[in-house]
């Protein structure tokens, strides 16, 4: 009997996904545990995994192809009793492949929506049916009408839903912090027209992850008054120590970056000052009881957040472990949902590319990021004398709204001191 | 002996008739209830008697102003008996008419008296005596009726109801109307076209007060420029009834109580739903001042028990009642298992409402006024049927439609028409709003010409500063 793989969500808020790429064609045989395909999600590539074992007699959906709906049919799969028959495949019945099945996935995704059991089909025809109005007004917030269900007959999208669309969009209490960050999962900024002056250029198209850095670095710097405050670190004492413990590590095959204990320094400065682990949810605050450090990644499809979860209370080593392991997957793209989803602050550091000082961008809904500089020498004084000193500058970026200039000097003082006085960091 | 039902509505008006109609398609068996005629007011004694009076005074409005189209006409006479007739008959065809979609659509009906035994079940008392029916759901259709003066309950003979007023034996003289909504309007301006001479007094500080700001005046200018005397900020504070009239103190504007003698008074002001003695209370019915609260589509808060029309929130119109009726009907339907049905909210915003005076006024959605207070920004535009070429050769240049939109969305939050015919045109409106239109798709519609919903069009235009004929 034939078996219909459909298109996963590998994530809670997963919709739709690229199919990036096959690695399994027609006639070849799959078993259970064997990977079919790529499949890149807003955050990451993933792996999609066989769960039946047969023969795969169709590809129904080319790889390349974007905005592919959860719960559309990708493959067709002949089981093992059926390939010994010759008979071309049958077309019968469909039957779900259990892991593929996707149904809660898009109705969380609408919480906001009422009515869930309108959700649009996955169907081949795309075509949104709106009435003029709710189109107008998602233009105008900036509302995606694919990704809402409507409430009118037949399914069409009234004004009802998009209001109640941008609603949940503007009240980020809707949303969980440990779901996706962003609750504004239905915003994009609109595209700008760009004109081109007659200069040569290659178009390149925007992959799901700059698409989501796109969207969400605009809706950071448009609803969060950010702060900027900088501090100079001495550094001396954290690189003396950093030596020591790699000397005492390396038969344990760890070596520590300067960025773990900045991960760690974070943590320690977050539980000291606890009014900067927070974040700004409409009508409360939230305030974290956990330091769960995102640590700004480069990957080559685009910048993401693997997070150090509780970094406060886990030893330096154990960071550092978790940190490669996490900075290798992040560079394959093979992150897991709950590997980038969440945090309560971020740490970015461009100190190997001898950038001196810069202010980050908040990541919604966190309330503050730490902008992490080289490492430098730097004429000092030190007890009233000139001297030289290795110095970095760190700058935190603070949501206004939620932590006051003080609160947010506190933490940057903390901050200054472990790293300064780096034995706090083992304690 | 009791009969099982899977729906009864009580009373036949055109909520219940309607919501027992589509019971039966959705393949319910239904029963209605009816203490007098079916159809209820609307057709017996209300909108559709009161039409045909209306065409009787417009017929002889225009035999009057004959000359002004090139022709003659002499001796023109009313003939109110005659005209009473024809009323009287046009409801007896309709009444008629609802015998027979009862009958094809299989609906048992009921003649006598219902009232509510508790969950489900109903005793209606008529001439054939008691009997009990049950039903898994009841359907509370039993209207209203007029709101009478505490000081002066209509006689029938010179203190008037609506009722008294759609079938009088002599014409009054010299007529007072207290209310100017839609009922009150209306006859005053019957009576007028008849020949009465005609006083109308409201409480309000402008006539048809649920209508636009600019409509009311223009409606009052066109009112008292007929004959008609308009009071407005002035109330009735005695009625005496004498012999040969009524004497009426009433307080103006400017607080001074004069004291005028009149023919008749119709009383105008206001309804009363329905709802006592039949039972609600028992049942533990959720109202308030005889209004019984229903959510979107009609459920009260007892179980198994509905209601619709005018013993709900209003507008009171008979359209309002049909449509809560269809709503409900689904809704019941769905609730017994049937899956195909998707009944609809009842959207308030989108109920027109109509008025035939003369001229008419019609409209739908938020006056202007409304639309501010309501928080809007808002783009409104005005055309005069002075501009309409239609109108014109009609010989009516006189009124005006407004429209009402939301300058940030476009939406269409509001029309406002007074003019001959608006009842008529009122509906384009009324399906935009209902497909959730905004100004681009009125603007991109091509409206026929000659008509006169291309001032429908034009107002739109001048909404947005492009009206061409203007």
């Amino acid at each position: 009997m034939p078996i219909e793989i459909k298109m996963p969500a590998l994530s809670p808020t997963m919709e739709e996904g690229t199919l990036a790429k096959w690695l399994v064609k027609v006639g070849d045989r799959v078993s259970s545990g064997d990977i079919m395909a790529e499949i890149e999600t807003d955050k990451a590539t993933m792996e999609f995994e066989a769960v039946d074992e047969g023969t795969i007699v169709a590809i129904t959906v080319p790889e390349g192809s974007e905005g592919v709906k959860v719960g559309a049919v990708i493959a067709t799969l002949a089981s093992d009793d059926e390939e010994a028959a010759p008979a071309a495949p049958k077309p019968a019945a469909p039957v779900a492949a259990p892991k593929a099945d996707p149904a809660p996935a898009p109705v969380a995704a609408i919480a906001a929506a009422p009515v869930a059991a309108a959700v649009p089909k996955a169907t081949s025809d795309d075509r949104v049916v709106a009435s003029p109005l709710a189109k107008r007004m998602a233009a105008e917030l900036g509302v995606d009408l694919a990704r809402i269900a409507g409430t009118g007959p037949n399914g069409r999208i009234v004004k009802a839903d998009i209001e109640a669309a941008a609603g949940g969009a503007v009240a980020p209490t809707a949303a969980a912090p440990a779901v996706t960050p962003s609750a504004a999962a239905t915003t994009a900024p609109a595209a700008p027209v760009v004109s081109d002056f007659g200069i040569p250029y290659e178009a390149e198209k925007l992959n799901n992850v700059r698409k989501t850095i796109a969207r969400r670095l605009t809706e950071a710097k448009q609803t969060i008054p950010h702060i900027y405050l900088t501090v100079d670190v001495r550094l001396d004492a954290l690189l003396k120590l950093r030596g020591e413990l790699n000397k005492a590590l390396e038969p344990q095959g760890v070596k520590l970056s300067v960025n773990d204990l900045m991960i760690k320094a974070l943590a320690k400065a977050l539980e000291i000052v606890p009014k900067c682990n927070v974040s700004f949810a409409g009508d409360e605050l939230r305030k974290y009881t956990r330091s769960d450090i995102s640590v700004a990644v480069a990957a080559p499809s685009g910048l993401i957040t693997p997070i150090i979860v509780d970094a406060g209370s886990k030893s330096v080593s154990q960071i550092s472990k978790e940190m490669s392991a996490l900075a290798g997957k992040a560079r394959e793209g093979k992150l897991q949902p709950h590997e980038y989803q969440g945090g309560t602050a971020s740490l970015s550091n461009l100190g190997m590319f001898g950038i001196k000082q810069f202010d980050a961008v908040i990541n919604p809904p966190q309330a503050m990021i730490l902008a992490v500089g080289a490492g430098e020498q730097r004429p000092y004084v030190v007890d009233g004398a000139l001297s030289v000193a290795t110095v970095m500058s760190a700058t935190g970026s603070f949501d206004h709204r939620a932590i006051d200039g003080a609160d947010g000097a506190a933490l940057m003082q903390a901050f200054k001191q472990l790293v300064e006085q780096p034995l706090g960091l083992l304690a | 002996m009791s009969e099982q039902y899977d729906v009864i509505v009580l009373g036949s008006g055109p909520g219940g008739y309607v919501a027992a109609i589509r019971c039966a398609q959705l393949g319910l068996k239904v029963a209605i209830i009816e203490r007098e005629n079916l159809g209820g007011i609307c057709l017996n004694w209300g909108c559709i008697p009161t039409k045909a009076l209306l065409r009787s005074a417009e017929v002889l409005h225009n035999m009057k102003h004959a000359a002004a189209y090139g022709l003659a006409a002499d001796n023109i006479r009313a003939d109110l008996d005659a005209v009473v007739k024809r009323s009287r008959g046009v409801a007896k065809q309709l009444n008629q008419g609802v015998t027979h979609l009862m009958k094809k659509n299989k609906i048992t009906v009921h003649m006598g008296t219902g009232i509510l035994k508790g969950a489900g079940k109903l005793e209606v008392t008529g001439d054939k005596g008691t009997e009990t029916l049950t039903a898994k759901h009841i359907i509370v259709a039993t209207g209203a009726r007029a709101r009478d003066l505490p000081f002066a309950p209509a006689d029938g003979k010179r203190v008037w109801t609506y009722r008294h007023a759609m079938v009088p034996q002599e014409l009054p003289s010299k007529l007072l109307v207290i209310g100017s909504g839609a009922i009150g309007i209306e006859f005053a301006s019957f009576y007028n076209d008849m020949g009465s001479q005609v006083t109308v007094v409201e409480m309000m500080d402008r006539i048809v007060p649920v209508e636009d700001a600019d409509v009311s005046a223009f409606l009052e200018k066109a009112l008292v420029k007929q004959g008609m005397t308009i009071m407005t900020g002035a109330g009735v504070e005695k009625l005496d009834v004498t012999a040969s009239g009524v004497k009426a103190a009433i307080k103006g504007k400017d607080g001074k109580v004069v004291s005028s003698h009149f023919s008749h008074v119709i009383v105008a002001v206001g309804i009363v739903p329905n709802t006592e003695s039949i039972g609600l209370e028992s049942l533990g019915v959720k109202a308030e001042r005889g209004i019984i609260a229903i959510d979107d589509y009609g459920r009260t808060n007892v179980k198994g028990l509905w209601a619709i029309g005018d013993v709900t929130p209003g507008p009171w119109l008979a359209h309002k009642a049909s449509h809560e009726g269809v709503i409900a009907a689904e809704s019941i339907a769905k609730e017994l298992g049937n899956k195909d049905v998707h009944p609809h909210a009842m959207n308030r915003r989108n109920i027109p409402g109509c008025t035939y005076c003369h001229p008419q006024v019609a409209s739908v959605g938020l006056t202007e006024a409304k639309a501010k207070e309501a928080g809007h920004e808002v783009k409104a535009g005005t055309f005069p049927f002075m501009g309409n070429g239609k109108a014109i050769a009609l010989g009516e240049p006189e009124g005006f439609i407004k429209t009402v939109f939301d300058a940030k969305t476009g939406e269409l939050l509001g029309a406002h028409m007074v003019g001959a015919e608006v009842t008529e045109l009122i509906q384009g409106y009324v399906v935009g709003k209902t497909l959730e239109t905004t100004e681009a798709e009125l603007m991109a519609t091509v409206f026929p010409h000659p008509t006169l919903s291309e001032m429908m069009h034009e107002s739109v235009l001048a909404a947005y500063g492009r009206a061409l004929h203007i």
